[in-house]
C-alpha cells in the first residue's frame, strides 16, 4: 500500500487537517479526505510537522563505531523525528577529503533511516593550518556544502578569511565552532561562580564571543555568509542580534541543551554534564531562548556527542564532553519553547526544520507541508508526558544529561519521503 | 547517611568545634609513651594518591597508625593507573580488597566527591586534596593552629574563631588550601581577607564568602594571622606575574613586613614554602611562622576526622552535600 | 541526659554519699597504709568528681596533696561499632604520671564490668603502676568480666530492668543515686 492518510494533524500546530500521502509525495492537505486505499494514521490532538532537519550532528564513523555508527545514529534521528541530519567532520579518518564524505554518505542511503548529510572539515586534520580540498568534497557525490572544523575553532584569522572566501564559489558555508583556544586552556565547565568554587577550569563566555564577533566582521568584510555553531551565552546573542542589525550574513544555532540546563547541574561533578561549549548560566539560558523566538538564533541544532560509558564513569577532569541530543531535541524544545509561550509549533518548524534545510542546502527537506511536496514528515503527540530513559535511546550511547528527568511530548511517527521509519514510537 | 569528608564547605560550625575539640583531646596522645590508640583495630585505610605529595600521605599514615587501622599505601606512579586503569577501577579494586575508608589525593577537582557519590565503593571517602578543589583536613588544621595560638589550648575547647581576622595571601586561583580555609574560617565566624595579584584569584571570586584585596601592607595591622600560600615559580611563565622578583616585592612577606603585623599575630604557611619567593626565611624561622606545629597539628586533625567518621556505626559528623538525594 | 523517670526513687541522698565517701576515704588509707603513694584517676564524667570529692577527703586525713587526674576510655570501648562516635572527653595524668604508684581507678557505677576493661587498656598505654585499684559509688551487679571493685558506697542488687542514675552536683545540681524502669528509648541508662 503506498496511501498514506494522517487523518485530523494539526499541522504546524494550526487545525486539524487530513494530508494524504501517495508514494513519496503529500497530494493533498484538506479537511474529511476520503480514506479509500490508503492505511489511515489516526492523529487527533497530534501536531504534524515537516521532517526535522539537524545541522549539527556526531554520527562517529569512521572511526569511533563503539559509541555510534551511521545506522545507530540515523535510527536515533529518525526517533527524533529526524528526516536528515548534517554529519558532522571530526571523525577518524577526518572528513576532509572526497572519499571520507562520500563514505558516510552511501551509509546514510544505504541505511535508508534518514538522510545524511556529510560536513567537511574545513582545514586538513581539523588542525586549523591548511584548507582541505573544500571544492572535492563539495563536488564529490556527497555535494558538500556545509564545512566545519566542529571540536575546535578555526582560530587563525586568515585561514578563517580564505575559507569563507573561497566556498562562496560553490554557495558553501562555513560553520565556526567559535572557542578561542588559548582563552580556553584546560577549560572544564563555565567560567564563573560555579566554577571557582568547584576549582575546576574555567572556559569564559569571552573565548566564544570574541570569535563571534571577529568572525561576523570578517564575513561582513569579504561578503560571505557564516554560521555559528552552537551559541551558548547571552553576549553571543548581542554581537549576532547585532551582526544581523547590520545586515551581515550570519546564521547561528542553539543546542537543546544550552535552552535547559545551566553550570549549576556541575556541581554534582557528573560528567554526563560535560559539553562544549559548556552549559552556563540562568541567565545565558533566558537570552538563548529568548534569541531563539525572536529570530537572532536562527536555528535548534542538536550537537548529539555519542560517547560510550566508560567516557563518562570517571572523574570529571577525565571524561569526555558531549552529550546524545537527538531522541530528546524536540521534547526539549516543546517544554523551554512551546509550552513556555516563546515559540509556537509553526515556530518550531521554523526553526527546526526549515531554516537549517535552507542554511545547509538540504533539497527535499524543511518544506511546506502542502500538496506536491516531498512527504517527509513528523508527527508529535505534545500532551505525552514521560521520563528519559536512555535505556530506550536508538542511540548506540547513552550520555543523555536528561535521564530521569521529565520532559513533554513524544514523536509518534516519522516519514522520509513517504516511507514510515518510525510507527507509533517504533522504529520501522 | 554516608560517612565522607569532601569539602570543608560541607561541616556546620557544631561538625567543625567537634573535630577540633576531638584533636586536642587527640594531640595529648602524642605527650604519651605510647603514642597508640586502639580505637580502630580491624579497620583497613587505603591512601590512595594519585598526586604526589609525601607529607600528606604520611601524616594521614600516622594519624592511621595511631589509630591502629591497617594502612595500606597506594601511589598511581608505576602501577596500573598509569598503564590507564580508571579511578573507578582502581577504587573498586581496592575495596574488594576489603577497605574500610579511602583516603584520595587526586589530581582531579570532584575525584573524591566522584568515588563517594557515583555508587562506585561504599567504603567512606577522605579528600586529601583534589585538584583545584578542596583540602578539608589542611583547612581544619590551619583552624586548630589558629585557634591554640589565638584562643588558647584549653580556653579554646568548644569555641570557634569568631571574630578573628585572617588573611590569605598568594596563588589563590590554582589553591585548593585557600578555598577549604575560606569556607570552614567563614563557618568558624572569621574575617577572611584573601590578598593576591588579580591575576592569581578566580572569577566569581567575589561571591565568596571574604574580603578581597590587592594590597598586602595595608591588610597587614589588621590581621590576627596571615597565611601565606606557595607560589610555583612556573605560573611566571603563564603571565601570572611579570618576575619572581616582583612577585615577592608586592606580595611576599619579609622582616619589615612582618613588623607591621600585630603584636600577637602569627604566620602560618601550609608548606612546602618557596623561601625568597613568597617568604624570606627570616619570617620562616621566626616564633610567629607555625608551619612545624601545622604539621604537627595535621596528624592530630586527621586522628580527629578518622576517629569520628570511623569509630562508631556511623559518622559523627553530618555531611549534607553528599547524602543521597 | 535522659529525661528524668517519674517513677525512678532514689536510693542514697546527698548526706549518704558524702558518709560513703568518707567510709571509702578511709578504707584506701588503710588498705594503701598511709595512701603516700595513690593516684586516684576518676572515669569522666561523674568519675572525675568522684575522684576530686575522694581526693579531697584523703587530703584531710593524711594532710597530704593527693594526686588526682582523669582517664577517658572511649577510645578503648568494645563497643565502638555499636553507636554513633562519642565525643571525647578530658584524660588528664598527674604531673609525677603512673609509673610504680597505686591507681585507684574512680567511677560511679560499676555494671558490666566493661568500662573498667577498656580502662585497664588505657592505662596500660600511659604507663606501669605498682598496682590498679577500683573504687565505684554504686556497685550494681550483672557483670560480664571478671571485675569486681575493692571499694563499693553501696551494693545495689538490681534487675536488668532497672536503670540506676547518679546525679552529682557539680554535673546535675544535686547529689542523689536514682534507680528506676528502663525506659523505651535506648538512653544513658547504666
Amino acid at each position: 500500500m503506498s496511501k498514506i492518510l494522517i487523518r485530523g494533524a494539526k499541522v504546524l500546530g494550526g487545525e486539524p487537517q487530513d494530508v494524504l500521502i501517495d508514494g513519496d509525495t503529500i497530494v493533498e492537505v484538506g479537511a474529511g479526505l476520503p480514506a479509500e486505499g490508503a492505511e489511515v494514521v489516526e492523529a487527533e490532538g497530534k501536531v504534524l510537522l515537516p521532517g526535522l532537519v539537524d545541522l549539527h550532528t556526531h554520527l562517529r564513523e569512521p572511526g569511533r563505531e563503539d559509541s555510534e555508527t551511521v545506522l545507530t545514529g540515523t535510527r536515533a534521528a529518525a526517533s527524533g523525528g529526524y528526516t536528515a541530519v548534517f554529519a558532522m567532520a571530526n571523525t577518524f579518518p577526518v572528513a576532509d577529503t572526497a572519499g571520507v564524505v562520500e563514505q558516510v554518505y552511501r551509509l546514510g542511503q544505504q541505511h535508508g533511516y534518514c538522510d545524511v548529510q556529510p560536513i567537511g572539515a574545513v582545514t586538513v586534520g581539523l588542525e586549523g593550518k591548511k584548507l582541505a580540498e573544500l571544492g572535492a568534497m563539495h563536488e564529490s557525490a556527497a555535494g558538500v556544502t556545509v564545512f566545519s572544523d566542529d571540536g575546535k575553532c578555526v582560530d587563525d584569522a586568515v585561514i578563517m578569511r580564505r575559507a569563507l572566501e573561497y566556498v562562496k564559489a560553490f554557495g558553501g558555508v562555513v560553520a565556526q565552532h567559535a572557542q578561542e583556544p588559548r582563552l580556553t586552556e584546560g577549560a572544564q565547565m563555565n567560567e564563573g561562580v560555579v566554577s571557582a568554587e568547584l576549582g575546576l577550569g574555567g572556559w569564559p563566555a569571552v573565548a566564544e564571543e570574541s570569535i563571534i564577533a571577529r568572525d561576523v566582521l570578517l564575513a561582513e568584510h569579504v561578503h560571505s555568509r557564516v554560521h555559528i555553531c552552537h551559541l551558548s551565552t547571552a553576549g553571543s546573542v548581542e554581537i549576532v542580534r547585532w551582526a544581523k542589525s547590520r545586515g551581515i550574513d550570519v546564521t547561528a544555532e542553539v543546542t537543546p541543551h544550552h535552552l535547559l540546563l545551566t553550570d549549576e547541574l556541575v556541581r554534582s561533578y557528573n560528567p554526563v554534564y560535560k559539553v562544549n561549549p559548556p552549559l552556563r548560566t540562568e541567565r545565558d539560558v533566558m537570552a538563548l531562548r529568548e534569541a531563539l523566538a525572536d529570530g537572532t538564533i536562527d536555528i535548534v541544532a542538536t550537537d548529539h556527542a555519542p560517547h560510550p560509558h566508560e567516557d563518562k564513569d570517571c572523574e570529571w577532569a577525565a571524561a569526555a564532553m558531549g552529550m546524545v541530543g537527538l531522541e530528546t531535541a524536540l521534547s526539549v524544545v516543546q517544554q523551554t519553547m512551546v509550552d513556555s509561550g516563546l515559540l509556537d509549533w509553526a515556530g518550531v518548524a521554523d526553526r527546526m526544520s526549515f531554516k537549517p534545510a535552507r542554511i545547509g542546502g538540504a533539497t527535499g527537506h524543511g518544506r511546506p507541508v502542502s500538496a506536491g511536496e516531498p512527504a517527509n514528515l513528523t508527527l508529535v503527540d505534545p500532551a505525552y508526558r514521560g521520563t528519559v530513559d536512555p535505556t530506550g535511546f536508538a542511540s548506540r550511547s547513552r550520555n543523555t544529561p536528561y535521564e530521569g528527568r521529565e520532559l513533554p511530548g513524544r514523536v509518534t511517527h516519522t516519514w522520509l519521503r513517504g516511507r514510515a521509519t518510525l510507527v507509533d514510537g517504533k522504529l520501522a | 547517611m554516608q560517612r565522607h569528608l569532601i569539602s570543608a564547605a560541607d561541616l556546620t560550625r557544631d561538625d567543625a568545634v567537634l573535630i577540633l575539640d576531638t584533636a586536642e583531646e587527640m594531640a595529648r596522645v602524642a605527650d604519651r609513651p605510647i603514642k597508640k590508640l586502639p580505637t580502630l583495630r580491624g579497620r583497613t585505610v587505603v591512601n590512595l594518591f594519585f598526586e604526589d605529595s609525601t607529607r600528606t600521605r604520611i601524616s594521614f599514615e600516622a594519624a592511621e597508625k595511631r589509630l591502629s587501622a591497617d594502612v595500606i599505601n597506594f601511589t598511581a606512579k608505576g602501577s596500573s593507573v598509569s598503564k590507564g586503569e580508571s579511578l573507578k577501577d582502581t577504587a573498586q579494586t581496592l575495596e574488594a580488597m576489603g577497605v574500610d575508608a579511602v583516603v584520595i589525593r587526586h589530581g582531579a577537582s570532584g575525584a573524591p566527591y566522584r568515588l563517594a557519590t557515583s555508587g562506585w565503593i561504599d567504603a567512606a571517602v577522605i579528600n586529601a586534596g583534589d585538584g583545584t578543589h578542596q583540602h578539608p583536613t589542611q583547612a581544619l588544621l590551619d583552624a586548630f593552629t589558629m585557634r591554640r595560638r589565638l584562643v588558647g589550648r584549653d580556653a579554646g575547647l568548644g569555641q570557634d574563631l569568631a571574630g578573628k581576622r585572617i588573611t590569605i595571601v598568594g596563588d589563590i586561583l590554582h589553591g585548593r588550601v585557600a578555598r577549604s580555609n575560606v569556607d570552614l574560617l567563614h563557618t568558624l565566624g572569621a574575617e577572611v581577607t584573601l590578598v593576591a595579584p588579580p591575576t592569581l584569584l578566580p572569577v566569581g571570586v567575589e561571591t565568596w564568602p571574604c574580603e578581597v584585596s590587592y594590597d598586602l601592607d595595608s591588610t597587614l595591622p589588621k590581621s590576627d594571622a596571615v597565611m601565606m600560600l606557595r607560589v610555583q615559580r612556573e605560573r611566571m611563565n603563564a603571565a601570572f606575574f611579570p618576575t619572581e622578583r616582583e612577585y615577592s616585592r608586592r606580595y611576599g612577606l619579609d622582616g619589615d613586613r612582618m613588623a607591621r603585623m600585630p603584636e600577637h599575630a602569627i604566620v602560618m604557611h601550609p608548606g612546602p614554602m618557596v623561601r625568597g619567593m613568597e617568604i624570606t626565611a627570616e619570617v620562616a624561622d621566626s616564633d610567629r611562622c607555625t608551619a612545624i606545629e601545622q604539621v604537627t597539628n595535621g596528624v592530630s586533625i586527621r586522628m580527629a576526622v578518622l576517629y569520628l567518621l570511623l569509630g562508631g556505626n556511623e559518622p559523627a559528623v553530618t555531611h549534607s552535600r553528599t547524602e543521597e538525594k | 541526659m535522659d529525661t528524668q523517670q517519674s517513677d525512678a526513687r532514689p536510693v542514697l541522698e546527698g548526706p549518704d554519699i558524702a558518709r560513703v565517701l568518707t567510709r571509702i576515704a578511709h578504707e584506701i588509707v588503710e588498705r594503701a597504709k598511709g595512701a603516700d603513694d595513690v593516684v586516684l584517676l576518676g572515669i569522666p564524667t561523674r568519675g572525675v568528681f568522684l575522684a576530686q570529692r575522694l581526693a579531697a577527703k584523703l587530703e584531710e586525713i593524711t594532710d597530704r596533696k593527693i594526686p588526682v587526674g582523669s582517664l577517658d576510655i572511649t577510645m578503648y570501648r568494645d563497643d565502638l561499632r555499636m553507636h554513633p562516635p562519642r565525643a571525647l572527653a578530658r584524660t588528664d595524668i598527674p604531673g609525677d604520671g603512673i609509673d610504680g604508684r597505686l591507681v585507684v581507678l574512680v567511677d560511679d557505677v560499676l555494671f558490666s564490668g566493661r568500662t573498667i576493661r577498656a580502662a585497664l587498656d588505657a592505662l596500660n598505654d600511659i604507663g606501669r603502676p605498682r598496682a590498679v585499684q577500683l573504687a565505684v559509688l554504686v556497685d550494681r551487679g550483672h557483670r560480664e568480666l571478671p571485675i569486681r571493685a575493692d571499694y563499693v558506697g553501696k551494693n545495689l542488687p538490681t534487675s536488668l530492668r532497672e536503670t540506676v542514675k547518679v546525679l552529682l552536683a557539680e554535673e546535675d545540681g544535686r547529689d542523689t543515686v536514682l534507680l528506676g524502669a528502663k525506659q523505651a528509648s535506648p538512653g544513658a541508662q547504666q
